[in-house]
């Protein structure tokens, strides 16, 4: 039971974050009125997909120095986790978008941006069903993914910063960090960074274990 | 002179990808058809196109252009030949002859593209040094940037499909910096981050070229 105290504080914090983050007051920003709140979903989303990102390119390079298939099964599954999160990222930013900018899918460079990153590794993965031979296809994807993560960098985080955007926090446009002056919303987004990175770190080693039985010919 | 040294290598290598080019000039030609018939394509739909359409649509045909080429610098090459290379060299000098020779065959295919628009959508540049120097700098990011995905989409049974699906995505932030930066050959517009544009698309080709040398022995070893 010891090992899975992160798992009950996952919960605890998510049940906090979702309860504070309906019911406490929030500075109104400009326009944004009530949507601000969607902060609190939103921006963790991103971290999730970073976090899982990450994760997959570390093992890839963990694969490629040792052909361990394992680290294959990782590294893809990372990947995929770390899809779902983006994509819930760019569903929040949308929905939030569709209210405050006018438009749920508009031209703003962040929103371009993070719609590539996602096609990029939805690439990795059609790239991955392309193959059938197993080995071959963990080097190669390894080397794909490798490849992708280091073009990622400029793409989500140097491009958006150098152009101009609508978005909270960019070049013109200020963030929500000074506005909230009593730090209300910080209470809840740094609990609600943890409880996010959390879940998805759960849900991604629940899909490991799942795909380590489906392989379990493989891995004896 | 040493025959062995990784420079030699390489430029052996070059040479001998140039001398295939020469000799079975039917994949030349098909590009160079290609690039004329798609422009004379846009030609007849279109007229010709004003400023900021020619540039989108010139960089498209670019794209095109580059998938084509390079797709088929891998693809030329048989499994048997690979792996006689595979005993003769290190794979780093083998990319690194490759790399060379796709962008000498891309600078030539861009001023053939570049040629071809002015001939049959008008010419809108008002600084052709500047552009003409931008779509130089654009074969060469193109051409890198797909020769390390033609390697991989070789070797996943040598599908052009995938390189599309794989090299489309990964292109798009260096193709919008290139028709951002292009823009200024065409109106004078205030474009206060111009040289870091330049900056980052020069730090980009490098970060290619970088991993490209140093991923491409995990692809081949089969």
């Amino acid at each position: 039971m010891a090992r899975h105290w992160w798992k009950a504080l996952a919960i605890l914090l998510l049940l906090y974050v979702i309860i504070a983050g309906f019911t406490i007051e929030i500075p109104i920003i400009g326009t944004n009125g009530q949507s601000s709140r969607g902060l609190f979903f939103h921006v963790p989303m991103w971290l999730c997909m970073y976090t899982m990102f990450t994760i997959s390119v570390v093992n890839s390079l963990r694969f490629l120095s040792g052909y361990d298939l394992k680290k294959d099964v990782y590294a893809s599954t990372a990947a995929r986790v770390g899809i779902l999160f983006g994509v819930l990222g760019f569903a929040t930013g949308s929905l939030w978008a569709t209210y405050t900018w006018g438009g749920t899918l508009t031209s703003d460079p962040k929103q371009m941006c993070t719609a590539i990153a996602l096609l990029i590794y939805m690439a990795y993965l059609v790239l991955r069903l392309s193959i059938h031979d197993m080995d071959k296809r963990a080097r190669i994807s390894a080397v794909f993914n490798i490849f992708a993560f280091a073009l990622l960098i400029p793409l989500t985080y140097i491009i958006p910063k150098m152009v101009d955007s609508l978005h909270p926090g960019s070049a013109t446009t200020p963030g929500f960090s000074e506005k909230d002056t009593d730090h209300k919303m910080m209470m809840v987004l740094y609990p609600a960074f943890i409880g996010w990175i959390l879940l998805s770190v759960w849900i991604y080693t629940l899909a490991v274990r799942y795909k380590k039985l489906e392989l379990k010919n493989i891995f004896k | 002179m040493k025959k062995n040294n990784p420079i030699q290598q390489t430029l052996t290598l070059v040479k001998k990808d140039l001398l295939l080019e020469m000799r079975q000039q039917y994949a030349f030609y098909g590009v160079l058809l290609y690039i004329v018939s798609t422009v004379f394509v846009i030609n007849l739909m279109m007229g010709k196109p004003e400023d900021k359409l020619w540039n989108a649509l010139f960089w498209v045909v670019q794209l095109f252009v580059a998938v084509n080429a390079v797709a088929k610098s891998f693809m030329q090459e048989s499994k048997g030949r690979l792996l006689y290379f595979y005993s003769l060299v290190h794979p780093r000098y083998f990319i690194a002859a490759k790399l060379i020779y796709n962008i000498i065959l891309m600078v030539v295919m861009s001023l053939i593209a570049l040629g071809a628009s002015i001939m049959l959508l008008g010419n809108p540049i008002t600084n052709p040094g500047y552009f003409v120097s931008v779509v130089l700098l654009g074969g060469v990011s193109l051409s890198l940037l797909f020769t390390m995905l033609a390697a991989i989409a070789a070797q996943a049974n040598h599908s052009a499909a995938l390189m599309a699906i794989m090299g489309f995505p990964l292109i798009l932030p260096i193709l919008m910096l290139l028709s951002n930066i292009s823009v200024s050959a065409f109106l004078t517009v205030f474009q206060p981050d111009l040289p870091r544009m330049f900056w980052l698309l020069g730090g980009l080709d490098f970060l290619v070229i970088a991993l490209s040398l140093i991923l491409f022995p995990f692809l081949w070893k089969d």
